[in-house]
């Protein structure tokens, strides 16, 4: 077993640290490459239906409820619009505070997931509640600006009091077979994060394959991200099921070989409590009960909270409610 | 730390009925009950229902009748009025899915999940394809250009196992109706329910009486229908032992017959393979249904460079397999299906330990009453083992090594069987070769037991002869000879 330090502070020692799970005196290129490719392949139809079987995990009575506060809580709250004001941010933070009015034992969301200019707003917000505020960093959603600028977006969020930053992978490097700049970026990120947790956003949607997902899970996690992020929410498709599946067999064999642990966010399109059960049932049987904090594994989401109290209603009351006796945020 | 605890989440067993005694279904019609026997739920040992013991006599009636409605009405009808039958018989099986994934579930001891995802709806698959090729026959290229259009033999007696009572029903009947044969169908000793239940689809589907008689009983019963000198073709499922004496009982008459045996599968993992589906495949290949498949994936030849890494890679996933109650919908492995089962299998697992086989199985608590056996992974098999040569039919997965793709042909054919194999590699063109060489009827590339009812199945060597499904099953159904050599002139 590689020991990997969870104090790590430079650059250089991500790079010291990469090399030494290689098992290379240098970081090429070419050895990124080697080590990536020789990852064992993700067959496709075995994936998707292994995904499905999990899918059909019946979550009744008492295990339903506990998965519905569970999920509620692992949720990054988000809103990551061109139109969101400093009014919509207070508001979502409102509904992070008092996630259902109805009922105060309603368990509070993880964190409200804002682009860098909304963290002071969503800060002031939150207050002292613990509720972390993360945000989007590195030119988000396309990741299409020089490291300079990326890294001053990062800077700038985490000044405001960001949390957690939630980074874009460039996937043209990644899809060009240029490893080392996607490494190198990830790690220059990281340093700039400073306290801040990283989330790494693969743009699962735009990498395509299983094979790569695979391998854009292990180079994040070599370059120091505290957890790996399916998607953006602005590229189709986002979270997927066998995707999230594929990053949780990547954490899981991560922290055999490191000993360390690496969290996952699937992010875009789960909308159902139906959906978000299912998540749930395959980071318990994938990478197992360790992951089922919100230290580990998050929803990035926005509609998802409300259907989660709806069904949480129901669970108390025995009806259905309706939209209404939900608040929009 | 959380615990992600399911829930119990049972289905329910008041969607069906089941009576307290159950007769022949003959002519259309059951008859009283008599000779009766008990069926038990293997999960907790409680007797579901008595069912009637069919003695010689029966058997003639049951054969007579076929015979008068293969000659009366179903040998005479057109391919698409037989069509439109299986067409409704398919449909029925849909609606009624869930009633027949209960009743199953019940006799047999397999998780709901598996009737329900895999069984009934197979069964429902078949029915439908063998629907279409009714009035297709004469374009199936069974018969030369220019000879005589394929014809039915006339009266099919089945026997079929106890593993897949009612997918193995729809793999007989379908073919034999589609063809315009009748049919004398025995099921399993231990599994009768759900083929009298299929009884009642039969009236359901205004199928012409005599068409199909479903007689219940032990392997006497099943002797005296192979034996029987009114009965054209014979389709059996089951043992080799009893494979072979079928064969040899049928030797010297014109009665045809295919036979559908035993395996001992070699699941070949290279150590390219996308391991982590190659575990699912290997979980997949023995423990569905308890490991008590025909094709299961028995032997697991894992490359030697990569054997440690698969095994803890499969027990870590065997560790999350759920073992239990057979109607909760989240059970993976439900009960074995008979006392008998569970003492061969047992005492196999015992005899492989005693020839140095390591023995495994994850932490799980099987329930007290009924017949249990713990998902079992035994290391260190060689060859010459018992558990490497004779089929098990039970969750126990024997564990090999080899170093090169020519060890692991040669491996994998050094059995008396060959009926499947699975391959697992990302290299295509290794795909490839290893099909070619491989002595099994059906060989999967990076999957397991995956079934199709257009893909023809069945067996080399001691795994039996004939296929069934696809174009293939056809023939064994139909003869192109002169018709004045055939049960259809008679």
């Amino acid at each position: 077993m590689v020991t990997v330090s969870t104090t790590t502070r430079t650059a250089q020692d991500l790079t010291a640290q990469a090399r030494d799970v290689l098992g290379v005196s240098r970081l090429t290129n070419h050895a990124l490459t080697s080590w990536l490719h020789g990852l064992p392949g993700v067959d496709q139809v075995g994936c998707e239906a292994r995904a499905a079987s999990l899918g059909t995990r019946s979550v009744k009575t008492t295990s339903k409820a506990w998965a519905i506060d569970t999920a509620i809580g692992m949720i990054d709250l988000t809103t990551l619009e061109g139109s969101d004001t400093v009014g919509k941010v207070r508001s979502l933070c409102a509904k992070a505070l008092v996630p259902d009015p109805l009922d105060g034992t309603t368990p509070r969301p993880a964190a409200i997931c804002v682009y860098g200019d909304m963290v002071a707003t969503a800060k002031a917000a939150l207050g002292d509640s613990g509720i972390h505020v993360a945000a989007v960093a590195t030119a988000f959603p396309s990741g299409r600006a020089s490291m300079p600028v990326k890294l001053a977006d990062t800077r700038d969020a985490v000044e405001a009091g960001a949390d957690e930053i939630d980074m874009v992978i460039d996937r043209g490097a990644f899809l060009a077979g240029d490893y080392l700049t996607v490494f190198n970026q990830i790690a220059e990120v990281k340093m700039a994060c400073g306290a801040a947790h990283l989330k790494v956003i693969m743009e699962t949607g735009e990498l395509v394959t299983y094979d790569n997902v695979r391998r854009a899970s292990y180079l994040s996690m070599l370059a120091g991200g505290d957890f790996i992020k399916t998607s953006t929410g602005k590229v189709q498709p986002a979270a997927t099921l066998p995707v999230t599946l594929v990053m949780l067999e990547a954490v899981r064999d991560w922290r055999e070989l490191t000993g360390s642990q690496v969290g996952v966010k699937p992010a875009g399109g789960i909308k159902t409590t139906k959906d978000a059960i299912k998540y749930l049932v395959m980071v318990s049987e994938i990478a197992g009960d360790d992951w089922l904090t919100p230290e580990w594994f998050r929803f990035g989401a926005s509609s998802l909270l409300n259907d989660l109290i709806l069904q949480r209603q129901k669970l108390a009351t025995g009806a259905y409610s309706g939209a209404d006796y939900v608040t929009i945020d | 730390m959380p615990k992600f605890e399911y829930a119990p989440a049972p289905e329910s067993r008041a969607i069906v009925t089941i009576e307290k005694s159950y007769g022949l279904f003959i002519d259309g019609a059951f008859t009283r009950p008599r000779a009766t026997f008990p069926t038990l739920n293997p999960a907790d040992e409680t007797v579901l229902a008595e069912v009637s013991q069919a003695s010689p006599e029966d058997v003639d009636t049951a054969v007579a009748a076929a015979r008068r409605a293969y000659e009366g009405v179903w040998g005479r009808m057109s391919g698409a009025e037989r069509g439109k039958y299986l067409f409704r018989i398919a449909r029925i099986l849909q609606e009624r899915a869930r009633e027949f994934a209960v009743l199953e579930t019940l006799d047999n001891g397999k998780p709901i999940k598996e009737t329900r995802d895999v069984d009934v709806p197979v069964a429902a698959a078949h029915f439908f394809y063998h629907a279409g090729w009714a009035d297709k026959l004469e374009y199936a290229g069974l018969s030369a250009s220019g000879a005589d259009v394929p014809r039915p033999h006339g009266v099919v007696g089945q026997v079929i196992p106890w593993n897949f009572p009612l997918l193995m029903l729809a793999w007989k009947i379908a073919p034999a109706l589609a063809t315009g044969n009748t049919v004398v169908l025995k099921p399993a000793e231990t599994t009768p329910l759900s083929a009298l239940l299929f009884a009642e689809v039969c009236q359901q589907a205004d199928l012409p009486a005599g068409v199909v008689n479903i007689i219940t009983g032990d392997g006497s019963t099943g002797q005296a229908l192979v034996e029987h000198p009114d009965v054209d073709k014979i389709a059996f499922t089951g043992s080799t032992d009893v494979g072979k004496a079928i064969a040899r009982s049928i030797a010297g008459t014109s009665k045809k017959a295919t036979l559908e045996l035993g395996g001992k599968a070699a699941n070949i993992v290279f150590d390219d393979a996308p391991l982590d589906q190659a575990v699912e495949g290997i979980v997949n290949g023995i423990f569905f249904n308890q490991g008590q498949v025909c094709c299961a994936g028995s032997r697991l030849l894992v490359q030697e460079n990569v054997h440690d890494q698969v095994v803890a890679k499969l027990k870590r996933r065997l560790d999350t397999l759920r073992v239990g109650d057979p109607m909760d919908k989240n059970s993976d492995l439900g009960a074995i299906n008979s006392r008998a089962q569970l003492d061969r299998i047992t005492s196999l697992v015992e005899a492989g330990v005693a020839e140095g086989a390591e023995r495994w199985s994850p932490e799980c608590t099987l329930p007290a009453k009924g017949y249990w056996f713990p998902p079992t992974v035994l290391t260190g098999v060689s060859q010459t083992h018992r558990v490497a040569t004779e089929e098990i039919f039970g969750p126990v997965l024997s564990v090999l090594t080899f170093r090169t793709p020519q060890e692991a042909v040669a491996k994998a054919n050094n059995t008396a069987y060959g009926l499947s194999a699975g391959v697992w590699t990302e290299k295509g063109s290794r795909i490839l070769w290893m099909a070619d060489q491989l002595k099994a009827g059906v060989v999967w590339a990076n999957t397991f037991n995956r079934f199709d009812p257009t893909s023809p199945f069945g067996g080399y060597k001691e795994s039996g002869y004939g296929r069934e499904g696809g174009r293939h099953g056809l023939e064994a159904y139909v003869t192109t000879a002169p018709a004045t050599l055939t049960g259809a002139a008679r």
